[in-house]
């Protein structure tokens, strides 16, 4: 691609499809410059987050695109991740034509934190990754030579059947000891600290058996089990690998929300020279400027300009709020119509957003300590596994002595090999297989199942705590409602075609409603935008005005219905009063119908107006609802519904909820909600819908219920099987046939999921 | 039956063959971009400028 198809492209993409409005946003006025790293050799380093690419067409123009640039060298993007890497000689390319021809492009791009993004590679998961491997190539050829022993034993000479244990042994021993190594490592770290874990009783066994085949085989014996350590170790891999990857997920999610917040400012020297530099480096007093549609990364006070804030995330209100000298501007709020000039109030570790953050890392201690099902069930498993495993020794070294002693005769002594081999024998068939795979089998089936209907899980335990909700929170703005206003008034063709042609000169939201409404077309001449207050242009030669009733229509008549209005003034053509209302998500309702249906109390916590916030309510059906509250009156109210004994799902987006969705049993988050937002969240929905939310409900709720039958499952596999192994019953036929098949059935019962019908297709 | 003498080696070497490729490719950054490999296989080498090593 040359420089003129890129300009093209520029042209192409940065407005609205009309190609006629201005673009929603300037993101050609990011500078990643403070974001650039040395690498190797003399090279230097970007790496960007880069929304929206999607297809190979997208990496075709992105990489293409960075390759024309002069003087880049590489340029590589990672779908999976959407990281974008480009490499160039030092000093050979300025950073912000990366980021002003990838805006040109379409493509919203954010700098990585190089901090943040060094330590990308997933170690542990290649760890678990190699050691899965490995136990999967030693399961398969160690069954190549036990199925032999188990079909031919009996036409098998004693001296072939050795060999092919020599054979098992030779393939088991080291895959077992390489694959084994997450399980030896974790039991030991546990075992320092004086606790247990799943891991010891799994060490144990492993290093037991393998230690008794070994001697069965010199010995030329038949009791060999490398089979089952194989398989076990096999297993257990397979879900601590679903376990991790699910882990890794959301940690990814949260690193790259993280990342995101590494915005740039342009702060003014006292030179008065412009300079990128990264927001985390703002001092107070420092002087910056803010550019239409460029968030506030600190909080700062207007000391030039006149514009307004888009605050909905802040506050939820939806109308934005006008800025003037003196004014105090808070991080997050986005400059809607004129540059503004601030002076730094707070440093970024001060500012709003990032108090917000902290008040998440408290609300997520509080979550941390939420107990998992899988280690309740492992805090019972340990001490009973091992108590019966020393019993069963314990038994059978002295047992039938004493039995003889006390008068009942027939039970044979054994050797103390024997009374060995049996208790090691218990230690095999209670392998906790069932345990390490039932549990993130059905959390990995659900996630999938979550993740294709648009909602993102973050970690498994939130599908846990989901389950368990009996009250949901809803915040309006942006959550029950769209958060974007919408056309009320029936307007005629040639009024609304009039309005919308001024309204295409503007950023404001109400603007942005009016032209969604009228569809393309062209913009008003001579148009200016006064901030505050409204547009003025000509309009087939006439003077036109639209905006504030005291701006475009100051004789007309006040309503006093609190909806959010326009007035378009054409000529001498009496004033038009054009109303906006932020319209319910479609079916949002029904929603509310559903989750009540559930058996769950519904209610609304607003930043919002009473009157708008009591008109939301009444549509969706909410009895209960609370309007202007504030972030802290928020978490509050959340903490006293904890307190009576709710477990809550808050449902939120803003910057005030952030707070209350950490603060919460569970919390879900749509995907148009701040980062911060959607960082506290357990789960992000995506879509104008809100059905989502009621799917996650069900499938939390499913999925709990298949890992209860999972863990009962186990239960009765074991009743069954310790006595057998108890009684000395047990050959390696027998573990390996009880281990395959036990392991088979959580994960069949576990894919059950799967099938389950979802809400959305079953009511629509 | 003496042949197994040969045949398990053989066997067991082959199974160690796939081994080593399988972590050969976890090593190379194969498993990195599961997508994004998935899409690329679409374009035609034509389509991007070969990287100035």
């Amino acid at each position: 691609m040359d420089a003129a198809a890129l300009t093209a492209a520029s042209a192409d993409a940065v407005g609205c499809p009309s190609g006629l409005a201005p673009p929603a946003s300037s993101p050609a006025g990011v500078d990643p410059t403070a974001f650039v790293r040395a690498g190797e050799e003399d090279v230097e380093v970007l790496e960007m987050l880069v929304q929206g690419a999607r297809c190979a067409g997208c990496i075709r123009k992105i990489e293409g695109a960075m390759l024309a640039l002069p003087g880049v060298r590489d340029a590589r993007l990672n779908l999976s991740t959407a990281r974008l890497r480009v490499t160039w000689a030092r000093g050979d390319v300025d950073a912000r034509t990366i980021s002003s021809a990838l805006a040109g492009l379409g493509y919203a791009a954010t700098a990585f934190d190089p901090a943040e993004g060094q330590k990308q590679i997933d170690e542990e998961g290649r760890r678990l990754l190699r050691a899965l491997a490995v136990a999967a190539f030693a399961s398969m050829n160690v069954m190549m030579f036990s199925i032999p022993v188990w079909t031919g034993d009996l036409d098998m000479g004693g001296s072939t059947r050795t060999m092919m244990h020599w054979w098992s042994a030779i393939v088991a021993i080291p895959a077992a000891l390489y694959s084994g190594r997450p399980f030896f490592r974790s039991a030991v770290a546990a075992l320092k600290r004086g606790r247990t874990n799943m891991d010891v009783p799994i060490s144990i066994a492993v290093v037991l058996t393998l230690t008794m085949s070994l001697v069965e085989t010199a010995t030329g014996r038949h009791h060999a089990y490398f089979d089952s350590v194989c398989m076990l170790l096999f297993l257990l891999l397979i879900g601590r690998y679903l376990d991790h990857r699910l882990r890794e997920k959301a940690r990814t999610a949260a690193r790259d929300l993280l990342a995101m917040q590494a915005t740039t400012a342009v702060r003014l020297a006292a030179d008065g020279r412009a300079e990128a530099v990264a927001a985390k480096a703002l001092e107070t007093d420092d002087t910056i400027l803010l550019a239409a549609g460029e968030r506030a990364p600190v909080d700062a006070v207007v000391v030039d300009g006149v514009s307004e804030l888009d605050c909905a995330l802040l506050t939820g209100e939806t109308l934005p709020v006008p800025a003037r000298i003196g004014d105090t501007v808070h991080a997050g709020a986005i400059n809607l119509t004129r540059p503004l000039t601030l002076r730094v109030s707070s440093p970024v570790d001060a500012s709003l957003v990032a108090q917000l953050a902290r008040l998440i890392e408290i609300g997520e201690q509080g979550r941390a300590r939420f107990v998992r099902i899988a280690d309740k069930a492992v805090r019972l498993y340990v001490p009973v596994v091992h108590s019966l495993a020393a019993v069963t020794f314990l038994f059978w070294m002295f047992g039938p002595a004493l039995l003889r002693t006390a008068g009942v005769a027939g039970i044979a002594d054994v050797s103390f090999h024997d009374a060995v081999m049996i208790a090691v024998a218990v230690l095999i068939i209670t392998c906790p297989c069932a345990l390490g795979l039932a549990v993130p089998a059905v959390q990995v089936v659900a996630t999938g199942r979550l993740f294709k209907r648009g909602v993102l899980v973050k970690s498994g335990d939130a599908l846990e705590r989901l389950a368990q909700i009996d009250t949901v929170v809803l915040d309006k703005t942006g959550t029950l409602t769209l958060g974007k206003p919408r056309l009320a008034t029936s307007l005629d063709a040639g009024t609304l075609d009039a309005a919308a042609a001024l309204a295409r000169c503007s950023r404001h939201p109400l603007s942005r409603a009016l032209v969604d409404a009228a569809g393309p077309g062209a913009p008003a001449r001579a148009a200016v935008e006064v901030p505050g207050e409204g547009i003025t242009g000509e309009i087939d030669g006439v003077a036109a005005r639209l905006g504030r009733r005291s701006f475009a229509a100051p004789h007309a008549p006040e309503h006093d219905d609190d909806a959010a209005e326009l007035w378009f003034a054409h000529g001498d053509a009496a004033p038009v009063r054009i109303a906006f209302v932020d319209e319910l998500r479609p079916d949002a309702a029904r929603v509310i119908a559903a989750l009540q249906a559930r058996g769950l109390a519904v209610e609304i916590l607003s930043g919002d107006r009473a009157g708008a916030v009591a008109e939301a309510a009444r549509e969706a059906g909410v009895a209960h609802w609370s309007a202007e509250t504030r972030p802290a009156q928020k978490s509050a109210r959340l903490d006293a519904l904890r307190a009576a004994g709710h477990k809550v799902l808050m449902v939120g987006d803003g910057l005030n909820d952030a707070a209350a969705l950490a603060a919460a049993h569970a919390s879900a988050s749509p995907g148009t909600a701040v980062e911060v937002s959607q960082a506290a969240a357990d789960i992000v929905f995506t879509g104008k819908h809100l059905a989502p939310v009621v799917d996650a409900i069900d499938t939390a709720r499913a999925a709990q219920k298949r890992i209860t039958e999972n863990l009962a499952l186990s239960a009765l596999y074991n009743a069954v099987a310790v006595p057998v192994a108890a009684l000395g019953f047990v050959t390696p036929l027998v573990a390996a046939l009880a281990m395959a098949g036990s392991s088979l059935l959580v994960t069949l019962n576990a894919l059950r999921l799967q099938g389950m019908q979802s809400w959305t297709s079953s009511s629509s | 039956m003496d042949i197994i003498v040969f045949l398990i080696p053989a066997a067991v070497s082959l199974g160690a063959m796939g081994l080593a490729a399988f972590l050969w490719s976890l090593r190379a950054d194969q498993y990195e971009d599961l997508e994004g490999a998935a899409h690329r296989i679409l374009l035609n080498d034509d389509d991007l400028p070969p990287p100035r090593a």
